[in-house]
């Protein structure tokens, strides 16, 4: 069965989030612990200035989970860069034990998921599940060079400047991990790689049915399922695929790329990349669920598994979701107001 | 249900929900930029016209197309021509402009790669083909006038 239900439920102990300038004006500005005000963050390249990005991730969820870098036995995380180099180079500098991984846009969810696994079997007490995205880095590798004068077609996505890390762990607070289920990769034969939200809907319209059916709750049992990266196009696509199968996503339905961004910013269909649901989940579905806002969520990591390679000699594009459930259980507070790891205080 | 049955139900469903771009918006916002663009050259070529009589007209055209060019590769430097570019859609990549940006903005992008690998290799990522297009697109042509 590709659902796992988990025994102990491990505890989502906290969580972090840092965004670029453009999503900080987004509506979710409040949620999210750290907005840059400098998207290159003084690095030189902005290959360095991600995995900085994600290194700041990692330490401020460990700061904010009240715990030392040498409490955490495993660094599960990935990125969409090749070789997934943010991620390795972040565990470089942190010397975690590293477990990469790959799933596009869906790593978040599968990162959570292998991490609550280990903490749910004894084999590590706390782990941190964590990745982030760069606008300028994904850009300069799966597109255009920035100051290309191009037009983008109306179902281009935005890939976010930003991403979360969550900690997983033994120790008691108010979110437990309930159930993980990981995805089939699933292609319907979409090849338009500006139009990434088609491709993914049937992955994730797959994952979701899967995951229901497992463990026995239908759609309105939850206070918000939310996909990663669908966008405003991917979503309604997922909402009549749900439909002809009879599952109902109503008013608690929500994808975190329609999320990120405000309606007068020209990002198309909406946000995208590894660390749209990283930063989402990390900021306003912790904060919603710790408070028992939210009592329920399945998170839908969304992913397509293409490379600029395959794309250019004609290949469609497969998708993949993974799912998480996640409950609130009221054990304690867990938002502590906590500084920034190095010192550097949240804007506003 | 047979896989490839499925995929090109979906795609035709999927083809049905895009939101397609509007052909005038898109066509006046490209006659505008394109327009001031050749406007801005046309410029060009009556003040050097006017300030160095003794230029030949080839002469004043190519000081007229470097011109532009330099400009566009400031523009594109300082981080002005893919705004202009975004909005004006062709009307900013068919004039020279177009050529010049898309050679600047990947030597800019790829600088941090080194010179060879970086500035070498990938300035003609883009305008690449276009060249490519051209030269074969003029021989053709020239073999057909030579028959003709």
């Amino acid at each position: 069965m590709q659902t796992i239900k988990l025994k102990n439920k491990p505890y989502l102990l906290n969580g972090y989030s840092i965004v670029g300038p453009m999503e900080g004006k987004g509506p979710l500005k409040d949620y999210f612990d750290y907005i840059l005000k400098d998207d290159t963050l003084k690095e030189k390249t902005f290959e360095k200035s991600e995995r900085k990005l994600l290194q700041d991730i990692i330490v401020g969820a460990i700061d904010k989970a009240n715990l030392k870098v040498s409490d955490i036995d495993f660094f599960f995380g990935g990125d969409l860069l090749n070789q997934i180099v943010s991620s390795s180079y972040t565990a470089r500098e942190l010397e975690l034990p590293f477990i990469g991984l790959y799933s596009a846009c869906a790593t978040m969810a599968e990162s959570i998921a292998l991490a609550s696994i280990f903490v749910d079997n004894g084999l590590a007490n706390n782990v941190v599940a964590g990745t982030c995205t760069h606008f300028s880095s994904a850009e300069r590798q799966y597109r255009f060079p920035l100051e290309l004068g191009n037009q983008r077609p109306p179902t281009a996505q935005w890939t976010i400047t930003g991403g979360g890390a969550s900690v997983i762990s033994n120790n008691p607070s108010n979110i437990r991990v309930v159930a993980v289920t990981f995805g089939r990769v699933v292609d319907f034969g979409i090849g338009d790689v500006n139009n990434m939200g088609a491709a993914m809907a049937p992955a994730a319209c797959d994952t979701i049915r899967e995951h229901m059916k497992n463990v026995g709750r239908s759609s309105s049992d939850y206070d918000l399922i939310l996909t990663g990266d669908l966008g405003k196009l991917g979503s309604e696509i997922l909402i009549d695929l749900m439909e002809r199968e009879k599952f109902i996503l109503g008013k608690n339905y929500s994808d975190c790329g329609c999320m990120m961004y405000d309606k007068t910013e020209r990002v198309f269909m909406g946000g995208s990349g590894a660390g749209c649901s990283a930063s989402v989940l990390n900021s306003y579905i912790l904060k919603k669920l710790s408070a028992g806002e939210f009592k329920r969520v399945l998170l839908v990591s969304t992913g397509a598994l293409m490379s600029t390679t395959t794309s250019q000699q004609g290949d469609t594009i497969p998708g993949i979701a993974h799912a998480v459930e996640l409950e609130y259980v009221g054990n304690k507070p867990v938002n502590k107001s906590v500084t920034f790891a190095k010192g550097e205080k949240k804007d506003g | 249900m047979d896989k490839q049955k499925r995929n090109a139900n979906y795609n035709i469903y999927v083809e049905s929900k895009v939101p397609k771009t509007k052909a005038w918006p898109s066509l006046f916002k490209a006659f505008l930029v394109g327009g001031l663009i050749c406007a801005l050259g046309q410029g060009f070529f009556d003040l050097y016209s006017h300030f160095f009589p003794n230029l030949a007209e080839s002469e004043v055209t190519t000081c007229m197309l470097m011109s532009i060019i330099f400009l566009t590769c400031f523009l594109t430097g300082i981080g002005i021509y893919d705004v202009i570019g975004a909005w004006g859609g062709a009307g900013s990549v068919i004039p020279i402009t177009g050529f010049s940006n898309s050679i600047s903005s990947p030597a800019i992008e790829f600088k941090k790669e080194g010179i060879i690998y970086g500035i070498c290799v990938k300035m003609f990522t883009i305008a690449g083909p276009v060249i490519v297009c051209g030269v074969v697109g003029s021989i053709v042509c020239g073999f057909v006038g030579l028959f003709i």
